[in-house]
């Protein structure tokens, strides 16, 4: 009678932790038994390159997560880095290295700015990065007076535009190592395991969990905790510039309209990733593991012809699963 | 409810007052069982109340008091046992139900009896737009003007068309018994009502609740407060580990009440003065709040220090400059000699000076994280190598905590939530004792904490006090004489006296707590309380 008792909560434990994984696996060897070429190297590196910059903005978010705040403007800020290289390369001629300088900085500002809005402003960290979203969704338009940015493109002023995408720029986004990983693949995991490792392993990361679980007992316990989460946006800026410079070098023009899905798109599987583990709280390897699950499914289901329109409705549901997952079994399981 | 018919009863040989009459009980518990699982919270209460009477219920925490009054409330069941309201069997299944009968509840926390965001007014007549009498539309106008009725009557002096949120808790507590006083309760239960009240406000609280006892209402009272206890009981009921240990009719015994609530007088062990070394720490003309006097005093090495005086005196307000939250208005710190001025709590621990604040749950716990994490919190840098922590070496220092202080627990690995409160209370005091510090401040740290708990606290904190200076913030005068070598009072956010518990006049002690803006009653009430020691 205890021994079953005893087997069901061990049973519920694993289901927790291991769940999602499993349900990754299941859903996997479906559709390697409905369309075998799912099972394809070329298959599986296409997932992971179509998560890629998803996945990157959603470390990033996650970083915000954890202090417990929220970054809306990650979507917006990769839109605005792909138009600053863009335009840094096109219009002012300058080389990969500056345009990518110039693109993490924009992210760091960004971050800054809205770490200053959150903690000396005292604005609620929705409001403020939905603010900071609006702004720079507006402010990217401005120089090219909403026009889309290509080589050798008419200016606002009449003339036309001199520069080109930097060779070596265009690699980021097109290279592939030994000819099948691409390199935004290659960065999307470095990213996953540098942030990974902060959040687990240091003890920045530990006082940022802390911060995210109580804030007050964390200063007092003497975090300097408007610093932390300073920090943690500026972290969210920058993946998401980073984000911004591998959609400028896969495109290969600054698009106005690209990076539209990507907030919803990285939150989602920020959220999701709270299931992976069954941990609760925000965490980067189930973030990756979030944006991977949406990208099987969506490459496994088009493979089945699915139509390209339903895509959203996937992700949505999964999303909500993932979200009883965590709220209800996982806390029910605490208690 | 006004004056119920006097009635005879069968009732507990103990109740029978000296007139013989006996006024009807209006709540009446026979043999009322409750357990959870293996744990047995209640083991056969009887509990009778009548009509304007304040039955006070004493118990340390863990006693059985917040599962009797949900049993009442309707919230659980009993397991066996028969209660009766106005003689009438009484089973409520729900808080709804009960609230209908004419059994009301304000509970400790004060915002969960009110909407904040609502008016004054709606919040008034909340539970009748909760369960329809109000019927589908209903105007502002017409709730005004219910609501000016339910005020008049209550004679409650409020704004009613001011939100809640912007009321002080006073006022909160006062809306949210008026709000229970509208439903004309037969019976009102108040849990700990003046645990976050001011001492002003308490009084005005214990007017209105006189008032409703004159005009027939019986009340249950919860708390383990000696002044409020002094002030209101006419009856006193101790509870312990599931059981009535006592009850006292008047005159009231404290002493002995409160022996049967804990099982043991309040002053079992008087500490041996530690030995005292130089000065380590001092406070130079400290002035806390404009118009106040400044103070000055000193801590030694060994020594344990408590600064006492009633609720919002100041004294958390001094520990928070010790710990660089906030700075005085006027006056110095020296640590070793050396100016101490800490910008923030960081700087503070750097510098040896470590606080626990009072308000556990808010304000030191992190929920999200094991024991092991909680203890280790603000010594991070100790525990890990380049940035890199050593979760080995980080649980094996919680270990040795685990161990030292008894906290009972499967594993450091557990989360503080899996804790009681008195456990949860320890790792607390286990994260500041982990490392080493110069000056030790501890803000309340026997609150909401059983006696078993404290006793292991206080002698922790005992053995190891010889290296640092260990000054405990406490409003109960009995918890400073029971820790405290030394005693400072505190009044009106100045410091007023200074004792040495070795030879203490407590008259004197008294007096100065007491202040001048207490009313004479007041000062006269916790008097015999410690003479009752």
């Amino acid at each position: 009678m205890a021994n079953t008792a005893k087997a069901q909560t061990r049973f519920r434990d694993l289901a927790i932790r291991y769940g999602f994984l499993v349900l990754l696996l299941v859903i996997v060897i479906f559709f390697t038994v409905m369309e075998p070429a799912f099972m394809s190297l070329r298959s599986m590196v296409f997932i992971f390159q179509s998560v890629s910059i998803t996945a990157v903005l959603a470390l990033g978010v996650t970083a915000t997560l954890v202090v417990d705040g929220f970054d809306l403007s990650i979507g917006s800020v990769a839109a605005s880095s792909m138009m600053a290289a863009s335009y840094a390369m096109v219009v002012w001629g300058l080389g990969s290295v500056e345009a990518v300088a110039l693109c993490l900085l924009l992210g760091l500002g960004v971050g800054l700015f809205n770490g200053l809005l959150v903690v000396v402003a005292r604005v609620p960290d929705l409001l403020a990065t939905l603010g900071t979203m609006f702004l720079l969704l507006g402010l990217q338009l401005i120089p090219t007076a909403g026009r889309s940015i290509a080589k050798g493109m008419m200016m606002p002023d009449g003339s036309t535009s001199t520069g080109e995408f930097d060779k070596s720029f265009l690699f980021l986004g097109r290279h592939r190592l030994w000819d099948i990983v691409p390199v935004s693949v290659i960065i999307m995991l470095v990213l996953a395991l540098v942030i990974w490792f902060f959040l687990e392993f240091t003890r920045w990361g530990r006082v940022m969990y802390a911060i995210g679980s109580n804030e007050l007992a964390s200063r007092l316990a003497g975090a300097p905790v408007s610093r932390y989460k300073i920090a943690a946006y500026m972290i969210s800026g920058v993946s998401a510039s980073i984000g911004g410079i591998l959609l400028a070098a896969r495109v290969g023009r600054g698009d106005v309209s690209s990076g539209n899905n990507l907030l919803l798109d990285a939150v989602a599987a920020a959220l999701i990733g709270f299931a992976v583990l069954g941990v609760a709280k925000p965490n980067a390897f189930g973030t990756l593991v979030g944006a991977l699950f949406v990208g099987v499914l969506l490459q496994g289901l088009t493979m089945m012809n699915a139509p390209y329109y339903a895509q959203d409705f996937v992700k949505g549901s999964v999303l909500v699963v993932a979200l009883v997952f965590t709220f209800s079994l996982t806390r029910a399981a605490r208690r | 409810m006004s004056a119920s018919p006097l009635h005879q009863t069968a009732a507990h040989p103990v109740l029978q007052p000296k007139g013989g009459l006996q006024p009807q009980g209006v709540l009446k518990l026979e043999g009322v069982e409750k357990s959870f699982g293996a744990n047995k919270v209640l083991q056969g209460v009887d509990l009778s109340i009548s009509a304007g009477e304040i039955v006070v219920l004493m118990g340390a925490n863990g006693a059985g008091k917040s599962t009797l009054v949900k049993i009442i409330a309707g919230v659980h069941d009993a397991d066996t046992g028969s209660i009766a309201l106005d003689g009438v069997a009484f089973n409520p299944s729900s808080p709804a139900e009960a609230i209908r009968s004419g059994v009301c509840i304000v509970h400790q926390s004060i915002n969960d009896g009110v909407a904040p965001d609502l008016s004054v007014a709606q919040n008034l007549l909340l539970d009748r737009l909760c369960n329809g009498e109000t019927g589908f539309f209903f105007t502002p106008g017409k709730a005004r003007k219910e609501a000016q009725t339910i005020a008049a009557t209550l004679e409650l002096d409020l704004d009613l068309d001011r939100p809640v949120r912007e009321l002080n808790l006073a006022d909160r507590q006062l809306v949210s018994i008026s709000r229970a006083l509208a439903q004309n309760p037969k019976l009102l239960i108040l849990d700990e009502p003046t645990s976050s009240l001011s001492q002003r406000e308490a009084e005005r609280l214990f007017t209105i609740v006189e008032g409703l006892r004159a005009s027939g209402v019986a009340i249950l009272y919860i708390s383990h407060r000696m002044s409020d206890i002094r002030r209101l009981a006419d009856r006193i009921i101790a509870l312990r580990d599931g059981r009535i240990t006592g009850t006292f009719e008047k005159p009231l015994n404290y002493e002995a009440a409160v022996n049967a609530m804990l099982g043991h007088g309040l002053l079992a062990t008087r500490n041996q003065a530690g030995e005292r070394g130089e000065h380590l720490f001092e406070a130079r003309d400290i002035v806390l709040k404009n118009g106040s006097a400044p103070f000055s005093f000193a801590l030694a090495r060994g020594e344990i220090v408590a600064l006492t005086g009633l609720v919002g005196t100041g004294k958390s307000e001094l520990a928070e400059c010790m710990f660089g939250v906030r700075k005085p208005l006027a006056g110095a710190f020296e640590l070793l000699g050396q100016t101490y001025d800490p910008a923030n709590p960081g700087e503070a621990i750097t510098q040896g000076v470590f606080m626990t604040a009072k308000d556990r749950a808010n304000s030191s716990i992190i929920p999200g994280f094991n024991i092991s994490g909680n203890l280790s919190l603000p010594f991070l840098t100790s525990f890990s190598t380049a940035g890199t922590l050593n979760r080995l070496r980080e649980n094996q220092s919680a270990r040795t905590m685990i161990d030292q202080l008894d906290v009972v627990c499967q594993s450091e690995q557990d989360m503080l939530s899996a804790l009681s409160g008195g456990n949860q209370q320890k790792v607390v005091i286990a994260r500041w004792l982990s490392q080493p510090s110069r000056v030790l401040v501890l803000d309340e740290p026997f609150q909401g904490v059983d006696i078993r708990a404290r006793g292991d606290i206080g002698r922790k904190l005992r053995e190891t006090a010889q290296e640092r200076a260990t000054l405990i913030l406490t409003a109960e005068l009995d918890e400073a004489l029971e820790v405290a070598d030394r005693i400072l009072v505190m009044s009106n956010h100045t410091i007023v006296g200074e004792h040495r518990t070795a030879d203490l006049d407590m008259d004197a002690l008294l007096a100065q707590i007491s202040g001048a803006s207490v009313i004479a009653q007041q000062a006269a009430s916790i008097s015999d309380a410690a003479h009752g020691n």
